[in-house]
């Protein structure tokens, strides 16, 4: 049960910085909405449903995505290049795996904070979407894709630059590309079978679908989960190997 | 306690520790004495399991540090070189997530954060953030951590770098009283007086290389106790003696013209790396 002890540290930091990640959290869906669901989407329809139904399941993916994984990553890459908190878990009699699982349950946990927020926010906003079983069970697959994703990437890249570089290559165009702003049906087959390759993609088909009451993609899911496990098992080799 | 055959590191082709051996003995207080970029660091980083050798092979508290690292974590407390505490947290919570990562009983926990609160004199700020800490008092509290779980084995790395005077001689009384609890320490330094000071024995280390083990009072004798300092016109010439009368004889002989002068004094460990060596050590 050492993984206890790390994600209790995490949730620590965690309770006392509520406010604070509760409101820096807020910005970004409220630009979202607003621009998006208001501005850009007044009057327009997709796939049947008002535009801001549909874009809000997939501002939930993207934003749990940035949330899990901005929190694993970046403050992994500062416990071990700049504190060095980080070696205290590695020269304390702790295995790989508890590590890496107290560190991703902490970040799955912004990730959900972060959903909630939207949630919420919609709501106001007037978006009717509703937060089934499913759309939960998503949610928390997404954040521990990207909390593992985070996690791996904060073990394998030393320089803060290119943690930088990693999402200006692969975090940004997700958010763009993934499905959450235009419906895949409106690009060609070949763009949308690369867009296919994203996990945010499969996040957001999942989310859209158990949010508008659709029928849940199955194949997209397992998707998520694969990744979500190969991530997190690639991290616990990573801190493993940590030791050359 | 701890025991190096052969022990080696190299990164890619930069050899930074070569061929170490020697033992360290159950509550001895070993030091490691060289210039920074000696290998140090790394030699008490694979001691500690974090960087695997190259070649060799290492045991602390009589398990291999490469084939059975948990065993090894188990029994040793580290005190890195830099802070590395938790500064998000106080000094209690960094004391508690420290041992209940080792496991200790929450009874257990409480009473010795108290213990060692009190002992590195943190009583006051037990429930401050430890990100307004001053460097003594982060020094302080990280050797608390280290000893959280008492630790069978301490590794001190430079457990005085860049302190005040006061500080120092603090934590040096700190390391002193850790003598009658039978802890075995090993810990590195570049300051003379903190190995002549604290350590029973010192390995002098230059280059990756262990080039002298002994006492400092063995190391200072086998030089010759006494130091005689000969100047003439700005060059100095240095010569070791056993006696303070030889040495006062050499001096009296050899400085005889008007700008000539000479001091005599005690050795100490530095002439000893210069002799080694040929260089200084800072």
């Amino acid at each position: 049960m050492d993984f206890l002890v790390v994600f209790e540290r995490e949730l620590l930091t965690f309770r006392r910085r509520f406010w604070r990640y509760f409101f820096a959290g807020m910005v970004n869906p409220l630009l979202l909405l607003t621009a998006f669901g208001w501005g850009l989407g007044r009057g327009i329809e997709l796939e049947g449903v008002s535009y801001l139904n549909y874009v809000v399941p997939g501002i939930i993916a993207l934003s749990t995505m940035n949330a899990s994984f901005t929190s694993v990553g970046v403050a992994l890459n500062i416990s071990r290049r700049y504190t060095k908190t980080f070696e205290n878990y590695l020269v304390a009699p702790v295995e790989a795996h508890s590590i890496v699982l107290g560190k991703v349950l902490g970040g799955v946990l912004r990730g959900l904070l972060s959903a909630a927020i939207i949630v919420v926010l919609s709501r106001l906003y007037g978006a009717e979407v509703s937060l089934s079983a499913k759309a939960l069970a998503t949610i928390l697959a997404t954040a521990f894709l990207f909390a593992s994703l985070g996690m791996l990437v904060g073990m394998l890249i030393w320089s803060h630059e290119d943690m930088n570089t990693f999402n200006a290559l692969f975090i940004t165009p997700m958010m763009f590309l993934s499905g959450t702003f235009f419906s895949l049906e409106m690009v060609p087959g070949w763009v949308a079978a690369l867009i296919k390759l994203l996990p945010l993609t499969h996040a957001s088909l999942c989310l859209r679908a158990a949010m508008l009451g659709r029928e849940f993609p199955i194949a997209s899911f397992a998707v998520l989960l694969a990744f979500g496990i190969a991530f997190f098992l690639a991290s616990i080799i990573a801190v493993r190997r940590s030791s050359q | 306690m701890i025991r190096l055959e052969a022990l080696t590191k190299y990164y890619g082709e930069i050899r930074a520790v070569h061929s170490l051996t020697f033992s360290v003995a159950r509550g001895e207080v070993f030091g490691l004495l060289g210039p920074n970029g000696a290998g140090k660091t790394t030699t008490i980083r694979m001691l500690t399991t974090l960087t695997k050798p190259t070649s060799g092979r290492a045991w602390v508290a009589g398990y291999d540090v490469v084939e059975e690292p948990l065993e090894v974590k188990r029994r040793i407390g580290i005190a890195p070189q830099h802070l590395n505490l938790d500064g998000e947290l106080t000094a209690r919570e960094n004391l508690e997530f420290h041992g209940r990562l080792y496991h200790m009983p929450r009874s257990e926990r409480r009473r010795r954060i108290e213990e060692l609160l009190a002992f590195v004199g943190l009583e006051e700020r037990a429930d401050d953030l430890v990100e307004k800490f001053s460097g003594g008092m982060k020094r302080r509290l990280l050797i608390a951590r280290a000893l959280m779980h008492s630790p069978e084995v301490l590794f001190l790395d430079e457990p005085t770098v860049g302190l005040d005077p006061a500080t120092r001689r603090k934590i040096w009384d700190l390391i002193r009283s850790l003598r009658g609890e039978g802890v075995t320490v090993l810990m590195t330094t570049h300051y003379i007086e903190e190995a002549e000071q604290l350590c029973d024995r010192v390995g002098i280390i230059d280059r990756g290389e262990l080039i002298a083990l002994d006492s400092p009072s063995q190391l200072k004798r086998r030089l010759g106790s006494f130091t005689v300092e000969v100047y003439h016109s700005g060059r100095v010439e240095r010569r070791f003696f056993p006696t303070r009368e030889e040495a006062l004889e050499y001096g009296a002989e050899h400085a005889r013209c008007d700008a000539c002068d000479f001091s005599v004094r005690e050795t100490n460990l530095e002439d000893v790396f210069i002799e080694l060596t040929g260089r200084r050590i800072e």
